[in-house]
């Protein structure tokens, strides 16, 4: 008996969540509340009405397996595959696995997008089933991690020492807020933090993009971010070089 | 980009495209000499063609390193008045249109209205179609069922190969002597008008050797009186290279360029045919001059480069000659389609991009010239650094090249019986026509309006638009049943007006067969000279006719739209819906957006949709392909619209698919404008549900904001797009990269720009879904680009 999983968006060619032409789904539901969330209105849990929208679907995973194979022949040729992202996928850790599980048997390539913030035991049933982690870190200072994210950082931390243990391959991911996590403080902390892994994961920096905006309006959903500018490229280079001093492979973008 | 090319660009660019009436003079002139009379028609056209390169103005353009114009200066346009005499009222309206004008002057009108039309008037071959062609044939092209090709230009549609850079025009002449002198009048009976053709191959042949020495003794006493010595060097080597070229063999890069461009000249003076001409595979016929030069020192990637740049402006210096009424509608447009071949696989079958591949596509980046248009051939052997480099070119949004599948090319050829070798050197060219370069007649003989056979289907066989009886009768729509029966409908009506358009094309064929040979053109394609047969009498060793069909995504919705809504859910019945097309959805409003909106459509990967793609597919190739041609050839079909799509859809009322009234139908096997709204894997899945292979040619247009390739992974994105269309046998795809003006177009008239996706950093969306802010944002950062 498959589980249904609640999804909210289905983006096929995408070309920045992993390696080659991806199709990402986003399954609904988050337990951080980040300041500077792009999907506001993936967070809450369930099939929600917003403003007359209604946000979320439900699907098997047969269902999803068969849009999502509509084009293996992109992930073939590219070294693409799936991703799925959210909202945190981990959050529906039944519908995951299934749906994992159904990826991996098709051959398809598997790629999660997680906050890690779940119970480590959900990881370890992951583990086997993805064959890359996005990992987002944003801010080592537990305080600050809370104050911005409304959880603490410190089971983050943990799951991605689980996965590193278990040689899972990680992609760092940390998004770039200016006045947030995009502080020389944090970024040097990152990098000291990371630095203690071997090998090093590679790490993906995210700068901020005011294309949320839209979406908090539409949603009616408070907007915390309101006059934060984006940081500019020379700002982004030099974390960029912060990293690339200390051996990490580096994106922008990713 | 040098001063030299600056200059010549300039010129080019912006010289005003007019009419020049000195070959239409010329010709005349010729025509009235009792000697025309007396010899036969080949001859005749032959006699024709070396009078005009005998008298017409010699014009050598300050700087040019390439010389040869078709008219006296760059620009200057001709007419062809043997084939369609252009009245003093086309010329008003060719000089006062808005888009596409040629300017005429009193002079040239003076000319035309005391010399040309008198003569001309009633004595062309367009007079001779259109008294040939059955009362059917022109109700329906009335309609615009069909267009016709041949009516105002000759077909053409052909590429050369390697030949010239191998041998002179006096080494065909050898060749033309050896099938005379075997001619076998005893037990030949076509021998006595073989020996004509090949007589007038050989005028020919002679009058282009006269014209590059006409133009070697004027570059001769430009160089006399030139006092720059750079220059006067330059001009000598040019005089030089004019003696010896197109006579003999070409010797190095120079050489081989100005050898093909008096043969374009030739090509263009003798009738300008469709596609004007094409070398082909540029990088692969001058490669081994470029190398062997690069290694002696003698020439440089920087003087090779200077070359190239001449070549290209010569092109653009020849706007397509004016089309008038339903053919200005079908191509509006100054291009010529000489479509230039990068890449693909040599005819061992090896990967063929070389250095000069690359030089070349430096050379299309920095031109950003409408003419000529490029094409990049991609096979699978093809490195993607190649593939790397034209993306980089595409980005910039300059429309070219437009990408090719070579492996998909080369099995469309091998199905229809061509040589593996001819295959492999063969490609692309006008808009996405597939043909043996060198070897092949293969024509486009006119659009076919898919859309507008459903549209007389549904009213039993009466065109709406005029309430004539055009179509026959397939049954009233309202008493079908099923869904199957509206197909059997379609179908029968389809092959009725097929066999009016091939019957007409059977007529025509044999009109230029015998009074419109091109002598000139049949020396440089093979087997002419070796059949002593004329290009247009099946002289080619390929002959192949097309039938392009046009609006394939409409027509898949329209029909989607009957079954599910008509047959399958009952939402309306068809005397409802046929009430709601006859008033243009007047009142209809909310039904009109379920048409749009709730109904599947073509371009999303759903198969409801895509199965009746593939139907209508297989009833169109049915009907055409193999069907046999009157010059021995075989019909066969391709599916492309050039801007057929607008005149089509210009003649259709509202349908279906929620289309409108003359509105636009969908272009080459593109979807309906946005209608696709999965994104570009979906149209992609889509478009390949159809067998390319058994087509010459489809073509798919796929949009971009220069944002999304921005990024190594956007271009890595658009690189395996490309690869995994041509994994399933696409045969063709371009991408329009989207300007600033098309944005600010979609945010105020979304309904029209659904399938739009822009990218914003690592997230993309339908432009037409972003808030107006964000909107404005991608708006600026397009500009900026």
């Amino acid at each position: 008996m498959s589980v249904a999983g609640i999804i909210f968006n289905i983006q096929r060619f995408s070309v920045n969540d992993g390696p080659g032409i991806r199709t990402t789904v986003f399954l609904k539901g988050c337990p951080l509340s980040c300041w500077w969330c792009h999907n506001p209105e993936g967070r809450a849990q369930g099939i929600v009405k917003i403003n007359g929208n209604t946000i979320g679907q439900s699907i098997t995973p047969e269902k999803l397996l068969k849009i999502l194979l509509k084009d293996r022949v992109f992930y073939e040729e590219s070294g693409g595959g799936v991703t799925f992202s959210g909202g945190e996928p981990l959050a529906q850790p039944e519908f995951l696995s299934e749906i994992l599980s159904l990826c991996r048997q098709a051959g398809i390539h598997t790629t999660v997008d997680t906050t890690g913030y779940a119970d480590q035991a959900i990881f370890k049933d992951m583990l086997p089933i993805t064959d890359l982690w996005l990992y987002d870190l944003k801010l080592m200072d537990p305080v600050q991690h809370l104050k911005y994210t409304e959880v603490s950082n410190y089971e983050i931390l943990a799951n991605l020492e689980y996965l590193m243990k278990n040689q899972a391959q990680v992609i760092i991911r940390i998004p770039l807020i200016p006045g947030i996590t995009a502080t020389q403080v944090n970024i040097e902390q990152l990098i000291t933090y990371l630095d203690k892994f071997d090998p090093k994961p590679e790490v993906n920096l995210l700068p901020y993009h005011k294309i949320a905006i839209g979406k908090y309006q539409k949603f009616n959903i408070t907007d915390r971010m309101i006059g934060v500018e984006e940081l500019s490229k020379e700002e982004t280079d030099r974390y960029a070089a912060q990293f690339e001093n200390s051996y990490f492979m580096v994106q922008i973008g990713g | 980009m040098n001063e030299r090319i600056i200059q010549l660009r300039k010129q080019s660019t912006s010289a005003k495209p007019s009419i020049s009436p000195e070959r239409a003079l010329l010709l005349t002139e010729f025509y009235k000499y009792p000697e025309a009379r007396q010899v036969s028609i080949p001859v005749k056209r032959a006699l024709a063609f070396k009078y005009i390169l005998e008298h017409k103005i010699i014009c050598i353009n300050p700087g040019e390193l390439i010389v040869g114009e078709r008219g006296p200066e760059p620009q200057a346009t001709p007419t062809y008045p043997e084939i369609c005499v252009h009245s003093l009222d086309d010329l008003k309206i060719l000089n006062d249109r808005k888009k596409i004008p040629f300017a005429s002057d009193q002079k040239t009108r003076k000319a035309f209205a005391d010399t040309i039309i008198p003569f001309w008037s009633g004595n062309t071959i367009r007079d001779q179609i259109f008294q040939a062609v059955p009362e059917e044939w022109k109700e329906a092209y009335s309609a615009g069922v069909f267009t016709e090709f041949m009516e105002q230009r000759p077909p053409g549609h052909t590429v050369l190969d390697d030949k010239i850079y191998k041998k002179g025009m006096a080494g065909f002449i050898i060749d033309i002597d050896h099938e005379l002198k075997n001619l076998d009048f005893f037990n030949d009976p076509h021998a006595a008008g073989k020996k004509e053709q090949l007589t007038a191959m050989k005028i020919a042949a002679n009058a282009i050797i006269l014209f590059a020495n006409r133009h070697a003794d004027k570059l001769t006493k430009l160089a006399e009186k030139e006092i720059d010595e750079k220059r006067k060097r330059e001009l000598k080597q040019m005089a030089a290279n004019c003696r010896h070229v197109p006579a003999k063999a070409p010797r190095t890069f120079w050489e081989a360029l100005q050898y093909y461009w008096f043969v374009h000249v030739g090509v263009i003076t003798e009738v300008n045919p469709w596609d004007s001409f094409n070398p082909g595979r540029l990088d692969q016929h001058l490669f081994p001059f470029y190398e062997k030069e690069i290694k002696s020192g003698k020439l440089t990637k920087e003087k090779a480069k200077e070359l190239l740049m001449s070549f290209w402006v010569k092109f653009n210096n020849h706007p397509a000659p004016p089309k008038i009424g339903i053919t200005a509608k079908e191509s509006n447009t100054y291009t010529d389609f000489a479509l230039i071949n990068l890449g693909g696989v040599r005819a061992d079958g090896s990967d063929a991009v070389n250095d000069l591949t690359y030089l070349i596509l430096d050379v299309i980046e920095e031109m950003r010239l409408l003419q000529p248009s490029s094409m990049v051939q991609v096979s699978k052997k093809n490195p993607d650094q190649y593939l790397k480099r034209f993306l980089r070119i595409i980005k910039t949004g300059y429309g070219q090249p437009s990408v090719f599948n070579t492996d998909a090319i080369i099995q469309e050829m091998l199905r229809v019986g061509k040589s593996i070798e001819d295959a492999r050197n063969g490609g692309a060219s006008g808009c996405v026509e597939t043909g043996a370069f060198g070897k092949e007649a293969y024509i486009l003989t006119g659009y076919f309006n898919i859309p507008k056979v459903l549209e007389i289907t549904l009213r039993n066989g009466t065109d709406p638009r005029t309430g004539k009886v055009i179509g026959i009768k397939t049954g009233d729509p309202e008493k079908f049943k099923t869904f199957d029966e509206l197909m059997s409908a379609f179908e029968k009506q389809l092959n009725h007006f097929i066999k009016i358009k091939i019957k007409g094309n059977n007529i025509i064929d044999l009109i230029y067969a015998q009074h419109m040979p091109v002598p000139f053109l049949s020396i440089l394609i093979n087997d002419c000279i070796k059949k002593g047969k004329d290009y247009h009498d099946g002289g080619a060793r390929y002959n192949t006719s097309y039938i392009q069909g046009v609006g394939l995504g409409s027509i898949t919705d329209e029909l989607a739209a009957l079954k599910y809504h008509v047959f399958e859910h009952k939402n309306i019945a068809m005397k409802g819906m046929l009430e709601a097309l006859d008033r243009n959805f007047e009142d209809f409003d909310e039904f009109r957006k379920k048409l749009l909106d709730e109904t599947p459509k073509y371009g999303n990967d759903n198969d409801y949709a895509d199965e009746i793609t593939q139907q209508v597919f297989e009833i169109y190739f049915r009907a055409i392909d193999g069907r046999p041609t009157a010059r021995g050839g075989k019909h066969r079909i391709n599916l492309l619209p050039t801007t057929c799509h607008v005149y089509f859809g210009s003649v259709i009322g509202a349908m279906p698919d929620g289309r409108k009234a003359g509105l636009p139908l969908s272009e080459g096997i593109s979807p309906v404008q946005g209608a696709d709204r999965n994104g570009p894997t979906a149209v992609i899945k889509s478009a390949s549900k159809i067998d390319h292979i058994r087509t010459g040619g489809t073509l798919l247009n796929q949009k971009f904001t220069p944002s999304f390739m921005e990024t190594e992974s956007g271009i890595m994105g658009v690189l395996h797009l490309i690869r995994s269309y041509f994994k399933l046998d696409g045969h063709h795809i371009q991408f329009n990269v989207v300007t600033a003006e098309t944005l600010k177009k979609a945010k105020k008239h979304p309904e029209n720009y659904r399938d739009l996706i822009v990218r914003v950093a690592g997230y993309s969306d339908y432009f037409v879904d972003l808030t107006e802010e964000l909107q404005d944002e991608i708006i600026r950062r397009t500009e900026q680009n």
